[in-house]
């Protein structure tokens, strides 16, 4: 059993105590323990249930690339599942659950698949389930869901906050090792911007546990030192818990800062995600040890031999009084050793190769360590625990010679480089084959804007796993990423190690029984059988083996199985691992929250929302808003007691009987300037827009390429150069860019300027027979008929406040439009009420707006049109003008399918009943297509219960429809259509007279 | 070849699964096919299936430049709907949603279609009246869709915020028979049915060019030699633009890249494809338990099939704000593809300027819901020499005409 040693831990506090639960069971830990070793310290080995079979897992490694204990963390809104226990350090009061799992982590019922487990190989599903067909929908599925899954889903709100930061700087280097300090220290001295990010809570990586020295210390002592140099320099940013997720085109990198995770105190901001910008970026995230596959390397109690080494020297954990040790490489030794000096028994190492005559092994020896070489572990045994290993030649077939007690097993494999950073975008690697790994290709690196690399792996995560080599390696890479001189690389210095040999098998002629409990991927639990049946039935490529096998697919990603897999699938494939292949890393290295990518951005904030000058006005008033773009617009403002419906239809029949006040504000404002404004303006609008007189107002049309129509406005001459251009409040934005692309990409020579002056104004319409009366009140500029025709704009002021004043109208109503610069606009608003009260004037909102229009029979973009509708469809053929050479759009409207008389045409559409027609009903036409869907002739664009009208009104698009006036359609399919009449759009004022007026 | 059942399953399990046969022959090619197929994704292979099982055209090569469905078919999050505006896009795709019902059965390969229904939110007043028009066109076309309320969309999808702040849910467009299946499973089905058929599937062997007599077809040059043929179907995705180019003629399409991403797996709390455009983001959950979420595509152009941050960012901000719950969990992987978008956002399936060969690209944001149909209707132009009716509207002479099969009304995120 797992136990805390009477004496050391690096990391740990003894001097306090935490207390927390897992599975509901309380147990104590020091600060600077993980989730994993507190409860290793507890005798808790068994840590969580595999995906599949559900077998019983602890802890297998140490850091980021743990497969097995992830847990339940955290209660209600700070519930989240899937959480390393590695990884996740201990606070009082923390509550974990173990996951996957029912009823118990000791008892779970999901463990018979482990019993069927023979006719559950990879790929299983595609060939299951297959008949009766409804069964996989209401039987299968939902079945392999609920056994499927890890953790728990949260159920509330997220109760924390998370933020985006954004930095540039000249370098980052991913990685707190040695290798990182080292290139920071070099990069820091030559007074470039660095950014150090370390992911865990402490520097110094495996060098402080393994008993490296350099420059003549003591490795934790040149770390320490070294933190404390680079902190004094005003240039060098230093942050731990902070992981370098991934690499992006152009130098940007994102980095997730954990700040609250390891603290009871919840109260500050939770995550970080920092958005940076960097000249070059270094990787020096080290390597990752690989696990060896034999059979029952799951067993709970096998742990990679470092993650051992590292629960000893950083928490004084004892893995259990017996520990085996396996290996194919030197390094496993140190394990050996550090557990044999503090008083441990390691009954054996079991080394594969045939000799072991290195520095390490020599000093095990030389300890009393019994040290086999050729020697396998044949099999684990122990179902929860481990209780023994079988011990067998590693050249042979898996014969027992011996069998040696014992609660633990160390296995190393083999390291490999953390080459993720340098591969998200697309740096290639090598493979290695005296050290059995993937590393980078200096000459294939991930290349930026200039041709060049702009990433560069140092250290062990360059292939160099030796001390001395990965600091001299740093150092050449900060002298290549802030192009100075480094100066000396300090000295490391470490035992020498002999040469390791790749072992894929253990041992090597296993037999087909034994291969079936080799763990590649512990999560998923996919094993070595598994990959040996894809290779089998044709899935030869890396990547149809993962994906059939899911190896690699787990929430690790492969840190521990992609290697061993591979390898699996080249024996089986008979080929070199390089040719097999490798398969691409994608951002995150490690998982990060989708919270802290939302960042900030959240509830009322989640969009950026734009309001008006008079929105507090119309919150006071109780209003309904109505999103449009981004803008939020009063869709109606209720009374008391009033439903929407009848407040819409009060203000449009007060509107139209007395005086009603629209806040038009959100109108898109564009100002066309410079010699070539008119030639341009006549580019962008189907009609003539530059013989536009100053101080005159045209409505225009905006189509795209292919000649559809996009936008409307009116557009009003300001000047002899500037024409200033309404927009539909949602198109602003858009009708902006258009234009700037064509002045950028076609016209570029063409002397225009374009502003968006949509928030530098306020708008206000004021709507209805009183309309004039009110401004009159108000005093200032004349607006009679005569000065300020309909049509035509003017300047001057209204009640002291600077205005422009145009006489346009949407509703058919007597209208003016005012627009005041933005500042003032609520003044004057609130003098206009002021004025209006005793005209009757109401405030409306959109929906009168458009209920107002369709009465009139003006068409809505959006509505009318959805790209596919011309402007001829909707017989508007009087604002294309035929003089012009060209305009956008004009080509398109030519071809073949745009001038066919069958073309659906505006009409509008009165039910025999005055009902409502269905919003978006199609007029039916007789029999079925060739396809057997129905014919149709015809559809509804708006539909409204007009006022005004005391009935339904519609707008819609139908076949050849204005030649068929009166004609009656029927909407709809089923068992009640719908009958309509076709009938003139125009409803209200057929003459036009009230606008005019 | 043997058929695969829970007997064989049983039967192969006692002897420790040695005697399963390869799902593909991975053949040398031959010097000339009858029928060559260029892209083993989804498209080519289902157009290979049902030239073979419609019509009895079996001498076909379906040549690859990597591995079978390594393309799109194997990057997409797998929605399968077919509640579209238009009749041509309607039609296609509810034929394929139909015979995704049956394709485990038809290819003897379970690639678990699962009909969990898909869900499109209405967000705006505007999406609303857009939502509606779709369920009446989908009425007349046949399509089983309808508007639900959305008290309705909060029973359906308990995770899901409905009040807002800034984006309340005004209803939905629900498509019950809608949802989704198994993106490899469907590569890999339609391959071993080919195989099966007496087909060749070579793979990683990319077309370099293509030869012509005149205006006529003869053969490819690839990586593994020259190989002739009479009659051609281009199906590449993204790549479409460099094929066209090789046989001589221009393609209106353009390629950017579309990203996706998943969470760390949890346990079941969604069980249908909820779909939410004006935010844009869409959000359902894999039988493995994985949050499967998707957003737009990338505004310009490229090859590289990685995609800019924003996109993921834009797109996770959206979910965290509409499914509260997801906010703690973890983004697991982000991936992308190179998606072919024509200017109506529409697929083509048409007859081209060079004799005998065809071509069906442009499926873009979208296409995997519509593989055996494309394959279908595909495989009928291929045979024939002309389209069907399924085909016919998408032919290539739409973009002289004018006759646009747009959808964009219906949908800002088409997948
Ligand atoms: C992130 C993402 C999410 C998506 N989500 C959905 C979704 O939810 N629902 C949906 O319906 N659709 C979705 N799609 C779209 C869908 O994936 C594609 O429309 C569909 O898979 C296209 O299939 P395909 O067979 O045409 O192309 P692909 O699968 O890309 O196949 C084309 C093949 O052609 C090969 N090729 C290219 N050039 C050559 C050459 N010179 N020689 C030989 N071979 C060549 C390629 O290697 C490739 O295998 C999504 C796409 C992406 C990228």
């Amino acid at each position: 059993m797992s136990t805390r040693l009477a004496q050391g831990g690096r990391l740990i506090d003894r001097s306090r105590q935490v207390s927390f639960t897992f599975d509901g069971k309380t147990f104590r830990g020091h600060p600077g323990d993980t989730l994993a070793s507190a409860l290793l310290a507890g005798g808790q080995v068994v840590m969580g249930r595999s995906f599949k079979y559900h077998r019983p897992r602890g802890a297998v490694a140490y850091g980021v690339e743990e497969p097995n204990a992830l847990v339940n963390l955290g209660e209600e809104g700070r519930f989240e599942p899937d959480t390393r226990a590695t990884t996740q350090e201990i606070f009082d009061g923390l509550v974990a659950e173990s996951q996957n799992r029912w009823p118990s982590l000791d008892w779970d019922i999901g463990a018979v698949n482990s019993l069927f487990a023979r006719f559950l190989p990879a790929g299983f599903y595609y060939k299951m389930f297959i008949h009766p067909r409804a069964a996989w929908k209401h039987l299968f599925e939902p079945f392999i869901r609920r056994s499927a899954g890890l953790g728990r889903a949260p159920r509330a709100r997220d109760a924390d906050r998370y933020e985006h930061f954004y930095a540039h700087v000249d370098v980052v280097i991913a990685g707190g090792g040695v290798a990182g300090l080292a290139a920071a220290l070099a990069a820091g001295r030559s007074g470039k911007r660095v950014l150090l990010v370390e992911q865990s809570g402490h520097w110094g990586g495996r060098a402080v546990v393994d008993g490296a020295r350099i420059d003549g210390k003591e490795a934790a002592d040149w770390v320490a030192d070294a933190v404390a140099a680079l902190d004094a320099m005003p240039n060098v940013t230093l942050r731990t818990r902070a992981m370098a997720a991934g690499v992006y085109d152009h130098g940007y990198v994102l980095v997730h800062e954990r700040l609250t995770d390891h603290l009871a105190d919840k109260s500050g901001l939770r995550q970080r995600l920092w958005r940076v910008r960097a000249g070059r970026i270094i990787n020096a995230a080290g390597a990752l040890e690989r696990p060896l596959s034999f059979a029952g390397n799951d067993v709970p109690g096998v742990m990679l031999a470092s993650a051992m080494r590292d629960y000893l020297v950083n928490h004084a954990i004892s893995p259990g009084d017996r520990t085996v040790i396996v290996t194919n490489n030197d390094d496993a030794y140190r394990t050996a050793l550090a557990l044999h000096e503090a008083g441990l028994i390691v009954p054996a190492v079991l080394d594969a190769r045939p000799v072991a005559d290195g520095e390490l092994p020599e000093r095990a020896r030389a300890a009393g360590i019994r040290v086999e070489t050729g020697r396998a572990v044949v099999r684990v045994k122990g179902r929860s625990h481990v209780t023994g290993v079988e011990v067998g030649l590693h050249v042979g077939e898996g014969s027992v010679l011996e069998e040696i007690a014992c609660d633990a097993v160390a296995m190393s494999g083999g390291w490999s480089p953390v080459v993720h950073l340098w591969s998200h975008c697309g740096g290639k690697l090598n493979w290695d084959e005296a050290q059995a790994h993937f590393r980078p290709d200096p000459e294939r690196p991930p290349l930026g804007a200039d041709g060049t690399g702009f990433v560069r792996c140092v250290g062990a995560s360059n292939g160099h796993l030796r001390t001395g080599d990965g600091i001299a390696d740093a150092v050449a890479g900060a002298a290549w990423a802030t192009g100075a001189d480094a100066g000396k690389a300090p000295a490391g210095e470490d035992a020498d190690e002999g040469a390791l040999m790749p072992v894929w098998l253990m041992p090597q002629g296993a037999g087909v029984k034994l291969r079936a409990k080799m763990w590649l991927d512990y999560q998923n639990d996919v094993k070595v059988s598994d990959v040996q049946l894809a290779a089998r039935e044709g899935y030869e490529s890396v990547e149809h083996t993962k994906r059939y096998t899911t190896l690699g697919m787990a929430t690790d990603q492969g840190k521990l199985s992609n290697i061993n897999g591979l390898a699996v699938l080249s024996g089986a494939l008979n080929a070199a691992i390089p040719q097999v292949g490798t398969t691409t890393f994608r951002p995150p290295y490690v998982p990060y929250t989708l919270g802290a990518i939302a960042g900030s951005a959240a509830r009322e904030t989640f969009m950026p929302l734009r309001k008006t000058q008079m929105d507090s006005w119309h919150v006071e008033q109780g209003a309904e808003f109505e999103p449009v773009g981004l803008w939020r617009r009063p869709y109606s403002y209720p009374r008391l007691g009033e439903t929407v419906k009848d407040s819409v239809a009060r203000e449009i029949l007060n509107t139209r009987k007395n005086v009603g006040i629209l806040d038009a504000s959100t109108l898109g404002k564009i100002i066309v300037k410079g010699p070539d404004a008119g030639r341009f303006v006549d580019m962008m609008y189907t009609n003539m827009m530059s013989n536009l007189a100053v101080g005159r107002c045209r409505y225009g049309l905006m189509c795209n390429e292919q000649g559809f129509l996009v936008d409307d406005g009116v557009v009003a001459r300001l000047s002899e150069d500037t024409w200033l251009c309404h927009t539909t409040s949602g198109g602003a934005d858009n009708v902006h860019a258009q234009m700037e692309e064509w002045l950028q990409t076609e016209w570029w020579d063409w002397q225009v300027y374009t502003a968006n002056v949509t928030e530098q104004w306020g708008q206000i319409g004021v709507v209805g027979p009183n309309a004039r009366k009110v401004l009159e009140k108000l005093g200032g500029m004349d607006v009679s008929k005569e000065t300020l025709p309909f049509m035509h704009w003017a300047e001057g002021e209204l009640a002291g406040f600077p205005v422009r004043i145009f006489r346009i109208s949407f509703s058919g109503e007597l209208s003016y439009e005012i627009a005041v610069p933005a500042g003032q606009a609520r003044g004057l608003w609130d003098a206009i009420l002021a004025a209006g009260a005793e005209f009757g004037m109401q405030p409306y909102g959109t929906e009168a707006l458009h209920v107002m229009r369709a009465e009139k029979g003006f068409i809505m973009i959006g509505d009318e049109t959805d790209g596919t509708v011309i402007p001829q469809d909707l017989g508007l053929n009087w604002a294309i003008s035929k003089k012009k050479d060209d305009f956008i759009g004009k080509r398109g409207q030519q071809r073949e399918h745009m001038v066919d008389p069958l073309r659906w045409k505006l009409v509008g559409l009165e039910t025999e009943d005055g009902s409502v027609l269905p919003e978006g009903a199609y007029a039916v036409a007789p029999g079925d297509n060739a396809n057997g869907q129905r014919n149709v002739q015809g559809r509804v664009t708006s539909t409204y219960h007009s006022p005004t009208l005391g009935r339904g009104i519609a707008m819609g698009l139908v076949e050849r429809g204005p030649d068929r006036m009166g004609e009656m359609l029927e909407f709809g399919a089923g068992a009640d259509p719908v009958r309509a009449k076709i009938v003139d759009p125009v409803f209200y004022d057929k003459a036009g007279e009230k606008q005019d007026g | 070849m043997k058929r695969y059942s829970v007997f064989a399953i049983a039967r192969e399990g006692l002897r420790y699964h040695q005697g399963w046969e390869r799902a593909w022959r991975s053949p040398a090619p031959q010097k000339r096919y009858d029928t060559i197929i260029i892209g083993a994704g989804g498209h080519g292979l289902a157009t290979a299936y049902y030239l073979g099982k419609n019509h009895g055209i079996r001498n076909v090569a379906i040549i690859e430049k990597g591995w079978l469905g390594g393309g799109n078919t194997g990057r997409n999050t797998t929605i399968i709907r077919s509640n579209y505006l238009q009749d041509a896009s309607a039609a296609i795709y509810e034929k394929a949603r139909s015979l995704y019902e049956t394709l485990s059965q038809d290819l003897n390969y379970n690639v678990m279609f699962s009909p969990r229904g898909v869900m499109m939110l209405a967000q705006t007043q505007h999406e609303v009246r857009g939502y509606k028009r779709t369920v009446q066109a989908n009425l007349l076309q046949g399509v089983a869709t309808e508007w639900i309320e959305p008290a309705r969309v909060q029973e359906l999808v308990p995770i899901i915020s409905i009040s807002g702040p800034r984006y309340p849910v005004l209803g939905a467009i629900w498509q019950p028979r809608a949802g989704t299946a198994r993106h490899d499973a469907v590569a890999w089905g339609y391959a071993r049915a080919c195989s099966e058929m007496g087909m060749d599937i070579i793979q990683n062997c990319e077309v370099t060019g293509i030869d012509r007599d005149g205006d006529r077809v003869t053969g490819v040059q690839t990586t593994k030699g020259a190989i002739a043929c009479d009659r051609m179907g281009i199906v590449v995705a993204g790549h479409s633009g460099l094929l066209a180019q090789m046989a001589g003629f221009r393609l209106p399409v353009e390629s950017v890249a579309l990203q996706a991403l998943v969470s760390e797996p949890i346990k079941p709390c969604l069980d249908v494809v909820v779909m939410a455009n004006t935010v844009h983001g869409y959000l359902s959950q894999s039988d493995k338990g994985e949050m499967v979420i998707g957003g737009g595509a990338d505004g310009f152009n490229n090859y590289t099939q990685r995609g800019s941050f924003h996109h993921v960012e834009e797109t996770v901000r959206a979910l965290v704000e509409t499914f509260p719950m997801i906010s703690r969990l973890r983004m697991l992987r982000q991936w992308g593809g190179i998606v072919d978008m024509t200017g109506d956002r529409s697929a083509i399936i048409s007859k081209t300027p060079v004799r005998g060969v065809y071509i069906n690209c442009g499926w873009g944001t979208g296409g995997f819901k519509s593989i055996p149909g494309s394959g279908w209707a595909m495989a009928e132009l291929m045979a024939k020499g002309e389209p069907g009716p399924l085909a016919a509207p998408f032919s290539l002479t739409r973009f002289r005409e004018g006759q646009f099969i747009d959808e964009s009304v219906a949908a800002g995120v088409a997948h």
